[in-house]
């Protein structure tokens, strides 16, 4: 527990990811088996004990602690778990280093509650803060340490000096404590062997198109282009009995969308975008946000917001692997097998044929004005389906961005080397008389710039919130953006998609920036 | 604001200000008064020893140990039938870098309350001050910057630091160097420190920085290549908090009592009331009245977060 509550504190408190990264690797070279799998599987959030709650904390703390000074400091800290690990009275008995995750696990397992409060209060009589703080975390979850699962998988591939999509393939089919995953990475024994819909396999990604070089080198012949959709890119992998749906950092995302899933049989392993709407008609962005990210959907919103796929690629058919055909033959092999697995929720993005680069473009403007699309994709008929982002087969090529000119309202500080700049911005634009604030941007800039906007904004500060300056309305931003969405969660009403700074109009007087209500009549909005 | 009789408990910028009259205080206080204000702060000084009675009119006024800092006290005002003691802010844990606290009868108590929450329970100082130490030996080229306030935190952490053995030379902002001067002419040692002026990013290479809290997020941290922010302070404590203020290595070390300390010093100095200010006020009220002393919340001009 000792071990464990120190890892934690230094994820917690340590800014770079690198040194998040070194911080695991050390851990797990120096945590045996499997102490070390239960604490990377509470960190990514795999590992939690069912039937302790926040609710459970509160009994016992009620029992233990007067209430009234109790609330007076929850209030002031904010955290139950740090409230809790706090205001514990602190004893000299602290002997909780010999104490093992497994050991601590199996005490409290399998136990009755009255039995459950008994030894966790007696083993935050033995802990100190940052132990029991740990303690709490560790039983309910939710750790706030900015440890993503992603890195925890980094770590263990360079630990045991694999690849990251060596990892990512096999992680859903490993169970906690990962006794097989060390093994492997250890060398002590081969790859550990999984279901087949555990798998996830590294996606194909594609790089932004050189519109000056590449389109001289490439024949338009051998390509064919596809709509960029704006949803986010999954694999969906069924084996007649099981059916996943995986994010393209290979979180599994299947409980979000139990809809999809309902409704799609077969065994297979399809690329493709997740979008929502109706008919294969895709919503903006935001409303599929409105269904990220939800364990359990209530009904409501899945009829309200369906889900489907939009199929790129087949790339596992009954079993044998197709990345080794050429994209042509998978497209066909595509077509075939939603021929004989039809589904209301899986639709083939169409591909788009074209005679050269020029009639393509002409494509792509169209589509990205009429229809809102983020851009295009260009793929090599002949591509083999390779992990990564392999330069040459696959290319983006995304719609030009969009502009406005904002007026700089708030600036926060950074993290890490950024730490002592002012480098998150927060702009607005007019509305009647007042600036309201319509999007945040931290890159963009170059590090020159930043510098003079640090400046500017350590001498035109009106006002201090914690990390957070206001300053003076005088700084004009010309931020870049992908597209705008009509947006309920903001007071403007607006959101913007990859706000970037563009240029700081130094020059520029405030008074000709936009107003909230021509940008809307701009961009079609029903206000 | 200023006003004509000052009686001043120590030096830290919201309890000693500029332009009163006249200042009574401990010899440390006012010197320190001087330093940071100028000569002529006030019109005429008065200083106080320790535990030696001043009779003012009926009353008497006795200085008494705080603990907090190189001369800081407690006041006690007293005539024949009652008395009230002033605590000022104080801590009863030791501390080497200043007088100890000394426990004061009374019947009438003003206490601070800056950690009155039972959340706050202070670890000891020589077990977070090893923090540092630790880090040092992970990684050896970075530069250990501490924030720490320029009078009194600065010094004790030093000491600190001196006490487990720590000899390399330290480094200072320019505005910690009189104050750690004038320790030092008071005996308190704080062995070898420098300026950081002038100095080369490279010179700072595995050392120790002191700097007041307001330059780790200035651009003066910069100069140095790779820093590590550390930050002495009793509100460290709070996780999310210290995470929020980018502090890498939080060191809980703090000159003011935390709630132990000072529900332990209500009972054992046995006054009857007890007024609270300074901070949180309404967990020790609570506090108080459920032991059967009676308090109030005693709200004062002027007060800020501790420094």
């Amino acid at each position: 527990m000792k071990k464990f509550s120190l890892l934690l504190e230094k994820l917690l408190f340590t800014p770079s990811r690198n040194r998040k990264k070194s911080a695991l690797k050390e851990y797990i070279a120096n945590t045996p088996d499997p102490d070390r799998g239960y604490a990377l599987a509470a960190i990514t959030g795999d590992f939690k004990m069912k039937n302790i709650t926040a609710s459970f904390y509160h009994e016992l703390i009620k029992e233990h602690v007067d209430y009234e000074l109790f609330k007076m400091s929850y209030d002031y800290v904010g955290d139950l778990a740090e409230t809790i690990s706090l205001i514990w009275p602190n004893t000299s008995k602290n002997n909780l280093h010999e104490l093992s995750l497994r050991k601590f696990i199996e005490l409290i397992s399998k136990k009755s509650k009255p039995k459950q409060k008994e030894i966790i209060f007696d083993l935050m009589n033995k802990s100190d803060a940052n132990e029991r703080w740990s303690m709490i975390k560790l039983t309910t979850g939710g750790f706030r340490i900015g440890v993503s699962a992603k890195l925890v998988k980094l770590a263990l591939a360079e630990y045991g000096n694999k690849s990251i999509e060596d990892i990512e393939r096999i992680w859903h089919g490993l169970s906690y404590p990962y006794v097989d995953l060390f093994a492997w990475l250890e060398n002590k024994s081969p790859k550990p062997r999984i279901k087949f819909s555990d798998m996830f396999h590294p996606m194909m990604l594609a790089n932004p198109i050189n519109e000056e070089k590449d389109f001289s080198n490439l024949k338009p012949s051998e390509f064919f282009a596809e709509l960029k959709w704006d949803g986010i890119r999954v694999q969906l992998v069924l084996d007649n009995e099981n059916k996943k749906i995986y994010s393209r950092t290979g979180d599994d995302i299947s409980k979000s969308f139990p809809d999809i899933l309902f409704n799609v049989n077969g065994n297979a392993v399809l690329d493709g975008e997740l979008l929502v709407g109706n008919n294969f008609k895709a919503l903006p962005f935001n409303s599929l946000q409105k269904r990220l990210n939800r364990k359990n959907p209530q009904k409501k919103i899945i009829s309200e917001i369906p889900a489907f796929i939009k199929l790129y690629d087949i790339i596992f058919e009954d079993g044998k692997d197709l990345r080794d055909l050429p994209l042509s033959k998978r497209r066909q092999l595509l077509s075939d097998w939603l021929k004989l697995n039809p589904s209301t929720r899986l639709d083939i993005s169409e591909i788009i044929e074209f005679k050269d680069w020029n009639e393509l473009r002409q494509i792509k403007i169209e589509t990205t004005e009429k229809f809102n699309q983020e851009g295009l994709m260009i793929k090599s008929k002949n591509s083999l389906y390779l992990s990564g982002r392999p330069r040459g087969p696959w290319f983006k090529w995304k719609k030009n961005p969009l502009f406005l000119d904002t007026i700089l309202m708030y600036a926060q500080r950074g993290h890490g080397k950024r730490s002592s700049y002012y480098s998150d911005f927060t702009f607005g634009v007019w509305n009647n008389d007042n600036i309201v604030p319509i999007g945040k941007a931290y890159f963009g800039f170059t590090d020159e710039e930043l510098k003079k906007l640090d400046d500017w904004v350590r001498k035109n500060t009106i006002k201090r919130f914690g990390p957070v300056r206001e300053v003076h309305k005088e700084l004009v931003l010309e931020i870049a953006f992908d597209s705008i969405n009509e947006s309920k969660r903001h007071k403007s009403g607006i959101a913007l998609r990859f706000p970037r700074i563009h240029r700081i109009r130094w020059d520029k007087p405030v008074k000709e920036t936009d107003y909230l209500k021509d940008i809307k009549k701009l961009f079609n909005f029903q206000f | 604001m200023p006003v004509e009789n000052a009686i001043i408990t120590h030096g830290h910028a919201d309890h000693a200000r500029a332009g009163h009259q006249n200042v009574l205080a401990t010899q440390n206080t006012i010197d320190i008064m001087k330093i940071r204000y100028g000569h002529r702060c006030a019109n005429s000084f008065q200083s106080l020893e320790y535990h030696k009675p001043l009779k003012i009119n009926d009353l008497t006024i006795t200085f008494y140990p705080a603990g907090h800092i190189l001369g800081s006290a407690q006041i006690l005002i007293e005539n024949t039938h009652n008395r009230l003691l002033i605590t000022g802010d104080y801590k009863t844990s030791s501390d080497s870098s200043c007088q100890s606290f000394e426990l004061v009868e009374c019947d009438q108590l003003i206490t601070e309350a800056t950690f009155g929450l039972p959340v706050f329970q202070h670890p000891k100082p020589e077990n977070e001050i090893k923090k540092i130490i630790n880090a040092f030996e992970r990684s050896e080229k970075k530069t250990y910057i501490i924030g720490a306030y320029a009078l009194g935190k600065s010094q004790r952490v030093i000491k600190l630091l001196r006490d487990i053995g720590y000899n390399d030379t330290i480094f200072l902002h320019g505005s910690q160097v009189k104050i750690c001067d004038y320790y030092a002419s008071q005996g308190i040692d704080l062995g070898k420190l420098e300026p950081v002026a002038h100095k080369k990013n490279k010179d700072f290479e595995g050392k120790i920085v002191i700097a007041p809290p307001s330059a780790l997020k200035d651009k003066w941290s910069r100069r140095f290549s790779e820093p590590v922010i550390c930050y002495a302070s009793g509100w460290m404590s709070i996780k999310q908090r210290a995470k929020q203020s980018l502090v890498e290595i939080p060191l809980i070390i703090s000159d003011h009592c935390d709630w132990n300390e000072l529900t332990a010093t209500i009972k054992k100095c046995k006054t009857k009331t007890v007024w609270v200010t300074h901070g949180r006020e309404d967990a020790l009220v609570y506090w108080c009245r459920k032991q059967d002393i009676n308090a109030k919340p005693l709200y004062m001009q002027g007060r800020e977060e501790e420094q």
